[in-house]
């Protein structure tokens, strides 16, 4: 008698249904624009002014770095909770490469990306092939990596930096037309300078969203697959390509791109078309959702499982150092319970504890969210413990109305 | 006799859909009463209103219980009457001893704290009423599904149970064990217990029922004396149209070898000294369906398992030829690169990802065809599985639809749908028609009797000797790890087959 449930829809019109079904997606956007506008008025305009809009890219971009690989451990079916550390202990090894050894920059760069790398296969190797669960793995990583970066440090800050190394974080990318060019478009504006690049990019990437949309669309009404009714689909993307050109001509019209928002942005790209296009990423889909079933139908679930540790740790040890950069020292508390905001950010985006679901713009936007809500509530100037608790209680009510949702669907 | 349960026009209707219509049960005092029926026919609908699931008042109908109106509004109101459900999935805590798990929730206590000796003791009677031996401190994870069935109604009878209500209650157990807990019914039944037993077994259903009632698409279809009755007669009104071929027909055609398994031995992956699987060779020729019997613990799922990629055992020997080449098949991966595929015996928790959809399923074991470089096509993939899908006649709106939504059989079309796209040159079935109603088992046979036609070599591993006899043309009879005799399926009968794993 379990397939007989589905009919109660009948009465409501097709454009509710479909919003009910699809309900999480249409959430997790209106509650990031509901936030964004709620602390803009709460703080006077400060939230969007471009300074702190560039400044919002610039705190949580390490965050969000890492929340991508976060994603495909928890879709795997794992957790991971030594993040914070690895990357606090990756950028102390980084520190203390290039200010105490002197090494070049890039080679430093690379030797800590490795670095993380080999943090994450050595914790990897123990979930994946001997099966151990990687709460306990990852605790035992979090305190040991937490310890190294403190015995490296000898619990002082080192720093400062090279200029050339703080441009991982701080650094802009060079508008592509001179600056006597652009004054026109600045004065137009009313702004001090206008960078044609970064609202070219904005311009170009809305553009491209419309037009995969669009082939996405006329692919599934070939075959016959349930099509998001056409005025959501417009009224989304208008809402999407509305955001995005408004971020960068904010940012257009303060320094240009920062160096990091390139780097994110290229990362969430290819990471989600890996786990949305790929054979790999499919295959972590079905590891997370039955890994027996996965294992029955050829897929190596070990080697996948590893890998995702591997991803992991190599994004940590570049959030390390956009980190260490950002603040042109390393401390031995840098990247602290950091590990917990980007598990939030995750499951904020719709992932579930099980494994098997959870998109990387999910975990994308439940990071924006998390980070919005920071720096609001810091503009705002409400304490810390205030701010916990209102976090503590943003993840709790996102994953109530996941599940309250999986409940009325049946 | 007289009358102890009247259910007089029962209708229940879901948000759309009416669940039942209007049926009709009757069941005298003192006897063993069968319901029969598809899945989806609403036998556990009807048991859930008998039982109080359902609270008066949810459906239409009167329920008369021994003598009165019942009006339960709870599951336990209608324990307390004497009326105890045993679903098909058991309701047992592993981790817990028998004693504990008989007397969960009833426990034996004084102001909170547990008495033990009367726990036991009182458990030791239980037990023994049921014809188990077992120590009541032992652990449930530690005894076997046929055992636990039997512990399940030596807590019914705690409650002092009147009514006793099995819902598939064989569907897990090996046939000696359903025997046992058929006699048991019956033992019961000298000693006054009623009992109404829903089953898909009709040779069960003829060898314990009094009485059969019918239930189909909601309605009491009819209300049948068991004595002399034929199962044909059964069937044809649970499914409403003659089935007087069970088994589609396939004309016999043995080509060219396919699949030789010689000198195979594995042994147990937590116990290094049990050998699970000795010396077993076997072969399977081009358009031949071959059945391996036996009653389950004999090896079948291991045997197919560890041929499968070894996915199961260890110290796996023997070699493994495909067209008379010996082929490697020490991954999975392999083992479908070298033309294998295995349909497991449980689909739910192993054969299907629930929660995705079936064209991301039917694509799973074989995703290099439907991607480049790494990359998936999707267009192509949404063609491939829309074609499993007709091929198959999946029934299913969309082919992205979820497959837990989906009913068994459809569910077990899609396994083969992901196997089929792998081209498969043997295809290992393992219980392919468990928990399948009966028009959606003559589907699968029909697409079985397909791929022989289309030169696959077919292994049928099935618990169910009709349909190894309706459906093969080679048996292989398997007994404690080994091949113990092979038969012609013309020659073969249910008793020889019994025989020569009894003889050995």
């Amino acid at each position: 008698m379990s397939s007989q449930s589905t009919t109660e829809q009948g009465a409501q019109s097709p454009l509710m249904a479909y919003l009910k079904a699809h309900m999480r997606e249409y959430g997790l956007l209106f509650a990031l624009i509901a936030i964004m506008v709620f602390f803009q008025i709460v703080t006077g305009g400060t939230l969007m002014r471009p300074v702190n809009i560039t400044n919002l890219f610039l705190q949580n971009s390490y965050i969000i770095i890492m929340a991508l690989g976060m994603l495909i451990v928890i879709v795997a079916g794992h957790i991971d909770l030594s993040v914070g550390s690895v990357m606090g202990f990756v950028g102390a090894f980084a520190a203390v490469m290039i200010v105490d050894w002197g090494l070049p920059v890039p080679l430093a760069v690379v030797i800590s990306l490795l670095l993380g790398t080999v943090v994450g296969a050595a914790q990897g190797y123990w979930v994946a092939y001997w099966k151990i669960p990687s709460f306990i793995v990852t605790l035992a990583g979090m305190l040991v990596f937490r310890g190294l970066s403190l015995w490296l440090l000898q619990g002082q800050s080192i720093g400062p930096f090279p200029p050339t190394f703080q441009l991982l974080s701080t650094g802009f990318v060079p508008d592509i037309l001179p600056r006597s060019a652009t004054e026109g478009l600045a004065a137009l504006f009313g702004a001090r300078n206008f960078n044609v690049l970064a609202m070219g990019v904005g311009i170009v990437a809305s553009a491209a969203i419309v037009w995969m949309g669009l082939r996405a669309r006329a692919r599934n009404a070939a075959y016959g697959i349930e099509l998001e009714p056409s005025n959501f689909f417009w009224a989304r993307n208008a809402i999407v390509i509305g955001g995005l050109l408004f971020l960068t001509f904010k940012l257009s019209t303060f320094r240009g791109l920062p160096n990091v928002a390139v780097t994110m942005g290229v990362l969430i790209i290819i990471y989600s078309f890996l786990t949305q296009n790929t054979v790999i990423g499919r295959r972590i889909y079905a590891l997370g959702g039955n890994e027996k079933a996965a294992k029955l139908s050829g897929i190596k679930t070990e080697r996948l499982t590893f890998l995702a540790f591997v991803n992991m740790g190599f994004l940590a040890a570049l959030a390390g150092l956009i980190f260490a950069a950002r603040l042109n020292t390393a401390t031995p508390k840098a990247g602290f319970s950091l590990e917990l905001d980007v598990i939030a950010a995750v499951f904020i985006g719709g992932a579930s504890m099980s494994g098997g679901s959870g998109k990387i713009v999910g975990a994308v936007v439940g990071a924006f969210i998390m980070g919005v809500m920071n720096n609001g509530m810091s503009i705002m100037g409400i304490g810390i413990d205030y701010q916990q608790v209102i976090k503590g209680l943003v993840l709790l009510a996102a994953v109530i109305f996941d599940v309250y949702n999986k409940q009325k669907q049946g | 006799m007289t009358v102890l349960l009247e259910m007089r026009d029962i209708t229940k209707e879901f948000p759309g859909v009416k669940a039942l219509d209007r049926v009709n049960l009757s069941v005298a005092q003192g006897e063993i009463h069968a319901i029969c029926g598809e899945n989806g026919a609403g036998k556990s609908t009807l048991m859930k209103v008998l039982s109080g699931v359902y609270p008066v008042g949810s459906y239409d109908g009167e329920i008369h219980y021994d003598g009165a109106l019942a009006e339960f509004k709870t599951l336990s109101d209608s324990e307390s009457r004497g009326i105890v459900i045993i679903h098909q999935e058991l309701a047992l805590v592993p981790q817990l001893s028998i004693a504990e798990n008989i007397f969960l929730g009833n426990e034996r206590a004084k102001s909170g704290v547990m008495q033990w000796q009367e726990t036991f003791s009182r458990t030791v009677d239980l037990l023994a009423k049921v014809g188990l031996r077992d120590a009541p401190g032992t652990l449930v994870d530690k005894i076997g599904v046929g055992k636990q069935q039997l512990v399940e109604i030596a807590k019914a009878l705690s409650k002092h149970v009147k009514l006793l209500i099995l819902d598939e209650p064989t569907a897990a157990l090996q046939e000696n064990d359903s025997r046992k807990l058929l006699d048991l019914m019956l033992e019961l039944k000298a000693q006054g217990v009623t009992c109404i037993i829903i089953s898909h077994k009709l040779g069960e259903v003829r060898y314990v029922a009094d009485t059969v009632t019918v239930i189909r698409d909601g309605m009491t279809v009819s209300r049948l004396d068991a004595k002399g009755l034929s199962e044909d007669a059964i069937v044809r009104d649970m499914v409403g149209r003659d089935m007087s071929a069970r088994y589609p027909e396939r004309p016999r055609v043995a080509g060219e070898m396919v699949m030789e398994v010689e000198g195979w031995n594995v042994w147990h992956p937590d116990h290094a000294e049990r050998q699970v699987i000795k010396n077993i060779s076997m072969n399977v020729r081009a358009g031949e369906v071959v059945g391996i019997a036996g009653v389950m613990g004999s090896g079948r799922t291991e045997l197919a398992m560890s041929v499968f990629g070894k996915s199961w055992g260890r110290n796996i020997s023997g070699t493994l030829k495909v067209h008379g080449t010996p082929v490697d098949v020490s991954k999975v991966d392999r083992a479908i690169d070298a033309g294998l595929a295995y349909v497991t015996e449980d689909r739910k928790s192993l054969g299907l990802i629930l929660d995705e959809t079936i064209r991301f399923n039917t694509t799973l074991a074989h995703l290099e065809g439907v991607s480049s470089k790494g990359v998936l096509r999707e267009a192509e993939e949404t063609e491939v599985a829309e074609r499993y899908r007709t091929a198959l006649a999946t029934r299913t709106p969309s082919v992205m639809q979820k497959v837990g939504n989906l009913s068994g059989g459809n569910q077990q079309k899609v396994v083969l749908a992901k196997w089929l796209f792998t081209e498969p040159e043997v295809l290992i079935l393992d219980e392919p028609t468990r928990g399948i109603d009966v028009g959606a088992k003559y589907e699968i046979y029909s697409i079985i009797n397909d791929l022989s036609a289309q030169g696959k070599a077919v292994v049928m591993i099935s618990s169910e000797m009709p349909e190894l006899l309706g459906m093969c043309d080679r048996i292989y009879v398997m007994n404690e790890g080994a091949f113990v005799g092979e038969l012609d399926a013309r020659e073969a009968t249910q008793e020889r087959i019994m025989s020569l794993i009894v003889t050995e």
